[in-house]
């Protein structure tokens, strides 16, 4: 069952031919990744899932209807889009920008919303608090850190309140313990309201563990997608990204944690050499 | 030592390219403003109107003649046609107004450009709007031999619209489309462009020459009711369209990808706001010749009260613009005794340097 599903896509800038015929589903209730080395085209395929780049063929829908017939602003409400890298207005505070997530849910000509209880307000509340930035609200985004900012966008896509959210890269700049906190808030948020999510994600472990459903690409064309154990594997890792590894199960979740070998590196399976203790694990 | 140093500079390369792509630099408010001025935004829009009364008060009264504020005010509560200085009052009233209606709307037209441009750098005259009015009324008289503003106003707007158009056109060329960056590149070449041109047809004619003087140098002088009129309906349908628009621009300011995500319709929002700022540009234009600077500066002076929010950016420029046109108008009056200076050169005076500190900011392409 997918709410948001791709047909022959084809997807380009100008001339330049990025996704071809693609064909592929987010499915409904789920968090998907989509992972893929840089430049395959995923920030592309968000776009063009995202209405943000019309097809050069095929269709994207939702639920069943063509994104592009639909009214801007009702799909504003289901749909949601964090892109890979928004810039903020100079000298905005973050209160004032979560707020503007809120704009497909206000009439167009429409400027002031009034009383701390409205429910753009309380949206707005909530999106700070789930993002742990309330205690920021007053600040001025270009003074905070990377990873603060991070989560101030994603908590402008939270106050937007769709039911499908597609997140380009949301953990980057982001600390570990951050970019686990960002991945766990997004489950908490499939969990609880049963939102649609899909992120791209670079971070294969990260998306193998936090994943219903993975989706692979290469060269613009999806190579494999299923559940992260089942795509997840040493010879998917050396197809996409051209890399030998060793894939063992992460301790912590069971799913696919990968190990990466490098040149300067040898796998030995019988190795007992202190100093690469990384293969001790892997064998 | 020298790893320190390293590091130090490496950290500062991240924060500067942070993940927004905006630069960490000098910037235009005082942080600490920013939380003060919250929430007072009202209390300082009063006191803008405020100043706009003083600068309305001061533009009666002073002049060659020197008249004291209760006579103005008695000139304009009982008229008293026998009373000479009454008389000079009222001649200045027109002046006035036009003053008013000139500077809101270059006032309003800037701030809002600045807005679908997404560019710190736009204004009606740096992008080659007010050129293409100034232009076309030109050829209107040169080819056609228009006179008076209801010929010129319908020139301005062709003018207005068609630079605009081009403008954009230009810099929406190439792969990433039309870049703060790239608008600000075309509307420079346009304006120089239009100004040549312009001139090649002024130095053509003499007669075209003499009447365009009168009209040129950017002045809110010599004109009268008659002149004023006919511009007062697209005046007031461009203000309306523009300020009407305050969080259709805080959308656009996200970038047109967020935007677009949000559930805008970028294009036409855009081009709702330009058809404002064509009808308040062109009428602006044609009503007092071109002005530039005024709604260069005005946007980002405001800015200090009301932060990124067009919808408190809008009204504080419709109130403070006309306020700084009017007072450029009124110094200019008695700064070179006998002779008077329009105020589109003194506004000029004083909104280059700002120009420039803007440019040397160095935030030409973010906003
Ligand atoms: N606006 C654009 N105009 C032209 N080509 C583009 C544009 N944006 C991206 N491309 C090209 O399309 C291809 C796919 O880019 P895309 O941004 O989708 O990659 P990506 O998978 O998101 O990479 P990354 O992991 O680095 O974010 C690249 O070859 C890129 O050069
Ligand atoms: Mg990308």
């Amino acid at each position: 069952m997918a709410r948001l599903s791709a047909r022959d896509l084809t997807l380009q800038y100008e001339q330049r031919r990025v996704i071809e015929g693609l064909r592929t589903e987010i499915p409904e209730g789920k968090v998907t990744m989509i992972v893929g080395a840089n430049g395959c085209g995923k920030s592309t395929l968000l776009r063009g899932l995202s209405r943000l780049l019309r097809p050069a063929a095929g269709a994207v829908t939702l639920d069943g209807k063509d994104i592009h017939s639909r009214p801007a602003k009702e799909l504003a409400r289901t749909l949601g889009l964090l892109p890979q890298q928004p810039t903020a207005p100079d000298g905005i505070t973050v209160r004032d920008l979560v707020g503007r997530g809120r704009y497909p849910h206000q009439a167009f000509f429409r400027n002031w919303s009034h009383g701390d209880s409205s429910p753009h307000d309380l949206a707005v509340r909530n999106a700070l608090d789930a993002t742990a930035t309330t205690e920021l609200a007053d600040r001025i985004v270009d003074e905070l850190s990377g990873g603060q900012r991070q989560r101030v966008w994603i908590a402008m896509a939270l106050a937007q309140e769709t039911e499908v959210l597609l997140l380009d890269e949301p953990t980057t700049y982001l600390d570990l313990a951050h970019q686990v906190e960002v991945l766990d808030l997004v489950t908490d948020l499939n969990r609880r309201r049963g939102t649609t999510v899909a992120i791209v994600l670079h971070d294969l472990n990260l998306a193998a563990r936090y994943a219903d459903h993975v989706i692979a690409m290469k060269d613009g064309a999806v190579v494999a997608e299923g559940t992260g154990i089942d795509v997840i594997t040493e010879e998917l890792v050396r197809t996409v990204f051209g890399l030998e590894s060793r894939v063992v199960p992460d301790p912590v979740s069971g799913t696919p944690l990968i190990v990466p070998i490098g040149r300067h590196h040898y796998p030995a399976p019988q190795a007992t050499e202190t100093t690469k203790p990384a293969l001790e694990i892997a064998s | 030592m020298t790893s320190t140093t390293a590091a130090s500079s490496g950290k500062r390369e991240r924060t500067v390219t942070a993940p927004n792509g905006t630069e960490t630099g000098p910037q235009l408010y005082v942080r600490a403003e920013v939380r003060a001025r919250k929430g007072k935004q009202p209390a300082w829009l009063l006191a803008a109107v405020v100043v706009l009364a003083i600068a309305c008060g001061a533009s009666l009264a002073v002049g060659a003649r020197a008249i004291p504020l209760e006579t103005v005010w008695d000139a304009l509560a009982h008229f008293d046609p026998a009373d000479g200085n009454h008389a000079v009052v009222h001649a200045r009233i027109p002046r006035t107004v036009l003053g008013l209606l000139a500077g809101g709307a270059l006032g309003l037209a800037g701030a809002a450009m600045q807005g679908v441009a997404r560019n710190p750098l736009a204004d009606p005259g740096i992008m080659g709007v007010n050129a293409g009015a100034a232009l076309a009324v030109v050829g209107g008289i040169y080819l056609f031999g228009i006179t008076g503003l209801t010929g010129y106003i319908w020139f301005a707007f062709l003018g207005a619209a068609v630079a605009a158009t081009v403008v954009y056109l230009l810099a929406s060329t190439g792969r990433d489309g039309a870049t703060p960056v790239k608008l600000a590149l075309a509307g420079a070449a346009l304006n120089a462009g239009l100004y040549s041109l312009m001139n090649v047809v002024l130095v053509s004619s003499q007669d075209t020459l003499d009447r365009f003087r009168f009209w040129q140098v950017g002045s809110v002088a010599g004109r009268d009711w008659s002149v004023i009129l006919p511009g007062l309906p697209f005046l007031a349908a461009g203000a309306l369209l523009v300020l009407c628009s305050g969080r259709v621009l805080n959308t656009l300011a996200l970038g047109d990808d967020l935007a677009r995500g949000l559930g805008q319709r970028v294009g036409l929002s855009r081009g709702i706001v330009a058809l404002g700022v064509v009808l308040l540009c062109g009428s602006a234009t044609a009503l007092a010749g071109p002005i530039a600077f005024l709604g260069l500066v005005i946007p980002h002076a405001v800015r200090f009260f009301t932060g990124p929010d067009y919808r408190w950016i809008l009204p504080f420029s419709l109130a403070l613009a006309p306020a700084l046109l009017l007072g450029a108008d009124v110094v200019g009056r008695v700064a070179l005794p006998p002779g008077e200076v329009p105020a589109g050169i003194m506004t000029a005076i004083i909104g280059a340097p700002v120009f420039v500190w803007l440019v040397r900011r160095g935030k030409g392409a973010s906003l």
